[in-house]
């Protein structure tokens, strides 16, 4: 398997303002192989492969292909050096067809479009790459899978020889997943080179040839995979040893927080995104919801936080109905959300850090008196929250956009935990943060769970789920398809379940209205 | 309502809503790149002065729409600088252009006020198809700018869904990270149709002053220029609908108009309000709900590949 180097990236350098996204890095890609890019986020494997697509320039080094340098002014350049990027956040245009985003920045045709021939060579690709999809369907209809495959596809009609996957696996079910790495295998064998972007071990030992550690920016090392091992590359990633395991200190309490029943909310598509969901998290219980994203995770934290109207259903916290209550009046009972957006709907992010610190209880003594806000006690209040939650910031009075993702999160939980929720919303609390960060904000959840709280954990990261949660329950398109809790469940059974798969045996009883 | 009256209604209907349909033409061009243009109305007075004024020094409407389509062309240029090149924000920038292209145009057109244009675009009748019963008189009995109009439409409807370019300067208002990463020109792409709008709202100017009015008064496009930014809306981004649109709305204008001539306790500026009241109701009724329906992705929004 080890052909010929394709790609070779020497001395790369790319800075951003304030930042050192890549120092100085190397990499070679050989044809016929499946190169994993693994270090932490930040690390800057995502930043090397946009220079290397032709989206960034270097500030220093060069790249050359098969042998020769060559400089990249756009992704067009790299297109037509046979390399193709798939973004983690694919760059397909929704309500264009499959063969409308294929043909999408080709020179021929040159003026009138024949899309009919497209449709015909991505159908006739599709079937040769294991890569399925109906190329009149418009984006906006196709699953997320599917998307990712019409941008596989974009890069396999341009002839592209080097392919870059982004993170490909974290919008996909385990399966899809699977299915993935089949068609990335193959593609392998056939004399093209994949470049494979992650974080996650497991993964990369399952796919990749050989594996380059980005870390901080810069080299760590490159390793064939026969001749490594998942702890080793833990232990290069992250430079020092990381255990993920929590212990369970005790047990859910009887009192039910959180209640939904039969509840229906519309998408901002106008199609129903909840169709009956039915939900019910304990005092002392962290409940996870796993799930494609798309499936209504949104609307869920949105439904229960009364920033989405209700159809249908009722919403209880504690012995109080809050069905369509406004988040003022949801607060006041004790409800907390860690929303998916934190610059966006958790902080704002040109305020600072004290204003932010108190955009909760703002309303009330002793923050305020009357209308006028006493700033001496929110400086004092939020010099303790900040010292509290070991929130790293620039300045009391610095706005919070210039904080890291970390560090927000941080805040933001700061913030709600010292609010004392009875019940808490957390979506993807961990998105985007480091293994470090993610630690922190694992703690603070636990914690906040020995204490007696109710925890809706929404997350795309399975793994995460199961490591906190005390009950999981599966969420497709808008109903709990699946129930169990989490010390028996399986990746299997959670995947096929995430995939719309009905199992012959309903492990938990289940949620379905 | 006797037959005459209603063929001269809806002649009158085509006349009245062509620059408006001009400058809507112009309008989804720029929108379907991305780029919100609140300078039209500004941009037709440019050109509707500009026109004027060549007519005036050459005695060729020809030239003079030429003039027009020029003078169109470099306001949007500005707003194309602004609003692509330096990312300013588009609204600002759109009614910056519409209070400077309304000062510039009363400046220019201060000699001529009133004057009649020495030469304009006469109505031609298209041969045998003018003699059909009132499809003839309303559709070909028109001068050669509205048969202009008349074949943008499709021609610009091909351009959109069937062409190459077309798909291109959609997907950059679409979605201008997904157009850049295939290697198409967002900014390029933004310039030619922001500029390419503009030489329309030239266009539309220059049909008031040369063939509608045909002379130039200060600020004669009326509100004409914010009528089309909504029938953009109204029309769903589509030139077809546009082109129907328009003439509605022109129909409204005529209807005013005529009622006032043939005398009635109506006040006359109540008469006069209607295409804008016209307007407000069209856009309650087709945005109802807060859903723009066909409101290209990245319409308003500049572009920066680097910064998220």
């Amino acid at each position: 398997m080890a052909g010929d180097i394709l790609v070779e990236m020497r001395g790369i350098s790319k800075r951003f303002p304030g930042v050192l996204a890549n120092d100085r890095v190397s990499l070679s890609v050989r044809a016929g192989e499946v190169h994993a890019l693994l270090g932490e986020n930040g690390a800057g494997k995502t930043t090397l492969m946009s220079i290397l697509s032709g989206l960034y320039r270097p500030d220093g080094g060069e790249i050359l292909v098969e042998g020769r340098p060559v400089v990249f002014r756009s992704p067009r350049d790299a297109i037509r050096a046979g390399i193709g990027m798939v973004h983690q956040h694919f760059r397909l245009v929704e309500p264009f067809t499959v063969a409308e985003n294929v043909t999408l920045g080709l020179d021929r045709p040159r003026f009138a479009l024949h899309l009919a021939a497209v449709e015909q060579e991505v159908a006739r690709l599709g079937d040769r790459h294991g890569l399925k999809v109906d190329p009149r369907a418009q984006i906006w209809q196709l699953s997320v899978g599917e998307q990712q495959r019409v941008e596989i596809l974009k890069m396999l009609y341009r002839g592209a020889r080097v392919l870059i996957m982004d993170e490909p696996t974290a919008v996909l079910t385990p399966q899809e997943a699977r299915d993935l790495f089949t068609v990335l295998r193959q593609m392998a064998a056939a004399g093209r080179a994949v470049v494979f972007i992650s974080h996650k071990l497991q993964e990369v030992m399952e796919v990749a040839d050989r594996i380059t550690v980005l870390r901080a920016g810069r080299n760590v090392a490159t390793l064939e995979k026969a001749a490594t091992s998942a702890r080793e590359l833990a232990r290069l990633m992250v430079g020092r040893e990381v255990s993920v395991s929590y212990q369970r200190t005790r047990q859910a309490g009887q009192e039910v927080l959180l209640c939904l029943e039969g509840v229906e909310a519309m998408g901002d598509r106008g199609f129903l995104a909840l169709r009956g969901l039915s939900l019910r998290v304990h005092a002392g219980e962290i409940v996870g919801v796993a799930g494609v994203s798309g499936n209504g995770q949104r609307e869920l934290a949105e439904v229960i936080s009364g920033l989405r109207p209700t159809l249908r259903g009722s919403i209880r916290v504690g012995d109080t109905e809050v069905t369509g209550c406004h988040p003022a009046r949801l607060i006041a009972c004790g409800l907390s959300l860690v929303p998916e957006d934190r610059l966006g709907t958790g902080l704002v992010p040109t305020l600072t850090v004290c204003d932010n610190a108190i955009l909760k209880c703002y309303r009330h003594p002793p923050v305020s008196r009357g209308p006028f806000l006493r700033r001496g006690e929110i400086r004092r209040r939020t010099r303790v929250l900040v010292e509290e939650f070991a929130v790293k910031v620039p300045g009391l009075d610095a706005p919070v956009r210039k904080l890291s993702g970390g560090n927000l999160q941080r805040l933001l939980l700061a913030r709600e935990i010292s609010a004392r929720p009875r019940v808490m919303v957390a979506v993807h609390p961990t998105r985007g943060l480091d293994v470090g960060a993610t630690a922190g904000v694992h703690r603070l959840l636990l914690e906040q769970r020995d204490e007696g709280a109710a925890i809706l954990l929404i997350s795309e990261d399975l793994d995460e789920i199961l490591a906190l949660s005390d009950r999981v329950v599966v969420l497709y398109e808008g109903r709990i398809v699946g129930e169990m809790p989490a010390a028996q469940a399986s990746r299997e059974e959670i995947g096929l379940m995430m995939a719309g798969i009905e199992l012959p045996k309903d492990a938990g009883g289940g949620g379905q209205a | 309502m006797d037959w005459v009256l209603a063929v001269s209604i809806c002649q009158a209907a085509v006349t009245a809503g062509t620059p408006i349909l001009f400058a809507a033409l112009g309008e989804i061009l720029a929108e379907r790149a991305g780029v919100l243009n609140l300078g039209v109305e500004g941009m037709m007075l440019v050109g509707a002065v500009s026109g004027f004024l060549v007519t005036v020094r050459t005695g060729s409407p020809w030239l003079g729409l030429l003039g027009a389509l020029v003078a169109g062309g470099l306001m949007a240029l500005i707003h194309a600088a602004l609003c692509v090149g330096l990312r300013a924000n588009q609204v600002v920038s759109g009614l910056a252009l519409t209070l400077f292209g309304t000062g510039l145009s009363g400046y220019l057109g201060k000699p001529v006020i009133g004057v009649p244009a020495p030469s304009t675009f006469r109505t031609v009748e298209v041969p045998v198809l003018a003699d059909i019963p009132f499809l003839g008189p309303v559709v070909f009995g028109h001068d050669y700018l509205v048969y202009i109009s008349y074949l943008l439409v499709p021609a610009l409807w091909f351009f959109l869904y069937r062409t190459r370019p077309g798909l291109h300067m959609r997907a950059v208002g679409e979605n201008p990270a997904a157009a850049d990463a295939m290697g198409i020109n967002v900014g390029w792409t933004r310039y030619i149709y922001t500029v390419a709008g503009g030489v329309l709202a030239g266009a539309g100017g220059a049909y008031l002053s040369l063939a509608y009015a045909p002379t130039w008064l200060e600020n004669m496009t009326a509100g004409r220029g914010w009528i089309a930014v909504a029938l953009v809306i109204f029309a769903g981004w589509n030139p077809l609908v546009a082109l129907a649109g328009s003439y509605l709305f022109g129909g409204v204008d005529a209807l005013g108009l005529r009622i006032q001539a043939v005398g009635t306790v109506v006040p006359s500026f109540f008469l006069s309000m209607l295409p804008y009241i016209f307007t407000i109701l069209v856009l309650l009724v087709s945005t109802r709900g807060g859903r723009r329906l066909g409101a290209p992705g990245a319409l308003g929004l500049a572009y920066d590949r680097e910064g998220h």
